[in-house]
């Protein structure tokens, strides 16, 4: 079987700037994968790498059996809600709508086929009575749903998703994680950049520690090992006794490269904000 | 009604009228993508850069047309490579090539002997000495303009709202940024004759903005900035002509006032909306 991702001693990053090295990472289809790791040690790089927006600088990168980007087609990437413009004059509808258009392709209109995809993908976030709103008059969590939801109505094989329950309520996280292990029962694959380590043991099969390399592989229990945390994190751990307490800092993306915009307000129902 | 028809009778008027409506329709629609992408300078960046071509074309007896075009297109591409290469940010690459083409006009032009005479028109515009085969030209110039916004409109909103999943799907989104850089330099040598180098901006920014204080859906805003672009031309005419004054800036300031009449009317930022009780106090 062709393995769905497969990076080989990859190196990659912005600029002159590596962010990446000696990656080594092969998932199968079906895989649930968190990706966990310190803000700027490479979640979202390793995301956009797979997605085909970073060349890697050395290495050899396979998604699918071929170069990132070349199966486009097959995946879905939902980015951070902070470089999304929420004021942008569009409905929920027609985000989720734009998961059918690289392959409707130039010219033609969405027809009926399209529009019943989208009808399916909101009902299943739950989303249907919501697709007339414009998109920044949701909340957080239903943002998270409708991105959540075009990636469902492009049919992809493989989803990467830039921390799709950030800041978001538990009701929402339950429901996007149930949406996300059916996917991956059904045999796409599946992979989610998180902060929260409790919630990426909970929610995920597997776990991959990111910092500027793959520090460690393996199932949920891998966020209870201390060594693995000490090697992820570093500085940013606390010891409590024999407790490991995570000190997370204020800004959660990696340093984004240049001409990248995130949009940051103030609405309180933005996700991905915390003091 | 002699107000409406009396100007018709000349033949220059119906000229600038069906001129004013092509280069406002372009205007709009090509303009609701570069606010939306945040390009709003570009255009002004743009008109300026195709000065140079303007006067070479002028000095070597060469089409008007052809010298903006190679200008215009030539300062856009530039301006996407600078940027791409990172260390430059767009706003700053713009703002050393808008001057630097401009500047470069200006040298040209002043080789010319006597050459203030005609510098008031490309500044300023002369839609009112349209020839007919400047007609034709522009509108068909604005008819590729057009259709190949409608062979792409899809693309190139998914890679405005979010270049990443666009990407990530498969939208070639670098080529459709070069492709909608193009497009905007081929709106701007089409509306240089009507309005002028210095007055472009207004006709591609201003219709969009004022779409975007009274509709929140892309359809509609493109609708909207459409039927601003089409009409306020119109109207800008008619008051030029019956008080014998500027008509480019007559364009803009028609279009201008529907701005500032959206926003004291419009739904959201209107004076006159019914004043809502403070979110926090709303279930």
């Amino acid at each position: 079987m062709t393995a769905s991702v497969r990076l080989d001693d990859v190196a990659v990053g912005y600029d002159d700037r590596p962010v990446l090295e000696h990656v080594n990472l092969v998932l199968e289809p079906g895989a649930l994968t968190a990706v966990v790791g310190p803000n700027g040690g490479g979640k979202s790089t390793l995301l956009k790498l797979i997605a085909g927006l970073l060349r890697p600088w050395s290495g050899h990168a396979e998604v699918f059996g071929a170069a990132p980007g070349a199966q486009a087609r097959s995946v879905a990437y939902v980015p951070q809600a902070e470089s999304v413009d929420w004021s942008f004059p569009v409905c929920a509808g027609d985000v989720v709508m734009m998961g059918r258009y690289p392959r409707l392709g130039p010219v033609r209109r969405p027809g009926a086929r399209d529009h019943a995809a989208v009808a399916a993908a909101l009902a299943q976030v739950d989303m249907s009575a919501f697709a007339h709103r414009q998109i920044g008059a949701l909340s957080g969590g239903q943002r998270r749903r409708v991105f959540l939801a075009r990636a469902l109505a492009s049919e992809p094989e493989l989803y990467l998703l830039d921390e799709p329950v950030t800041g978001v309520d538990a009701a929402t996280q339950e429901d996007l994680m149930a949406v996300l292990d059916a996917e991956a029962k059904s045999g796409k694959t599946v992979i989610a950049s998180t902060h929260d380590l409790a919630s990426a043991a909970e929610h995920f099969r597997s776990i991959v520690a990111v910092n500027r390399t793959i520090v460690a592989q393996g199932d949920a229990s891998l966020v209870l090992d201390t060594d693995v945390l000490l090697r992820t994190y570093g500085g940013h751990l606390l010891f409590v006794g024999d407790r490991a307490v995570l000190i997370d800092d204020a800004h959660h993306h990696d340093q984004p490269p240049a001409g990248e915009i995130h949009h940051h307000d103030d609405d309180a129902g933005t996700p991905g904000r915390r003091p | 009604m002699t107000f409406l028809t009396e100007p018709l009778a000349y033949e220059f008027f119906l000229r600038a009228l069906a001129a004013s409506a092509v280069v406002g329709l372009v205007c709009a629609v090509i303009g609701t993508y570069m606010v939306l992408r945040g390009l709003a300078f570009m255009g002004d960046a743009l008109s300026h850069a195709a000065f140079p071509g303007v006067v070479a074309a002028y000095l070597l007896g060469a089409p008007f047309y052809l010298g903006a075009t190679v200008a215009a297109v030539g300062t856009s591409l530039a301006i996407g490579w600078i940027t791409r290469r990172g260390r430059i940010r767009g706003d700053t690459a713009i703002g050393v090539l808008f001057a630097g083409m401009f500047a470069f006009g200006v040298f040209l032009f002043s080789t010319i002997p006597n050459y203030v005479g005609d510098l008031f028109g490309f500044l300023f515009g002369q839609i009112l000495g349209i020839s007919a085969t400047d007609l034709v030209t522009l509108t068909v110039l604005g008819i590729v303009v057009l259709a190949i916004v409608a062979v792409f409109w899809k693309e190139l909103l998914y890679s405005t709202f979010d270049p990443l999943g666009a990407g990530a799907s498969g939208l070639p989104v670098v080529a459709l940024e070069y492709v909608f850089l193009g497009l905007i330099a081929m709106t701007i040598v089409i509306s240089l004759q009507a309005v002028g180098i210095i007055l472009v901006v207004a006709m591609l920014v201003t219709p969009a903005a004022t779409a975007q204080l009274v509709t929140d859906r892309f359809s509609r805003l493109i609708l909207v900035a459409s039927a601003i672009g089409i009409v306020a031309p119109a109207i800008g005419l008619y008051i030029s002509y019956w008080t014998n004054t500027a008509s480019a800036a007559l364009i803009v300031l028609v279009e201008t006032a529907a701005f500032l009449g959206a926003l004291l009317l419009g739904p959201r930022t209107g004076l006159l909306r019914r004043r809502r009780s403070p979110r926090h106090l709303t279930v």
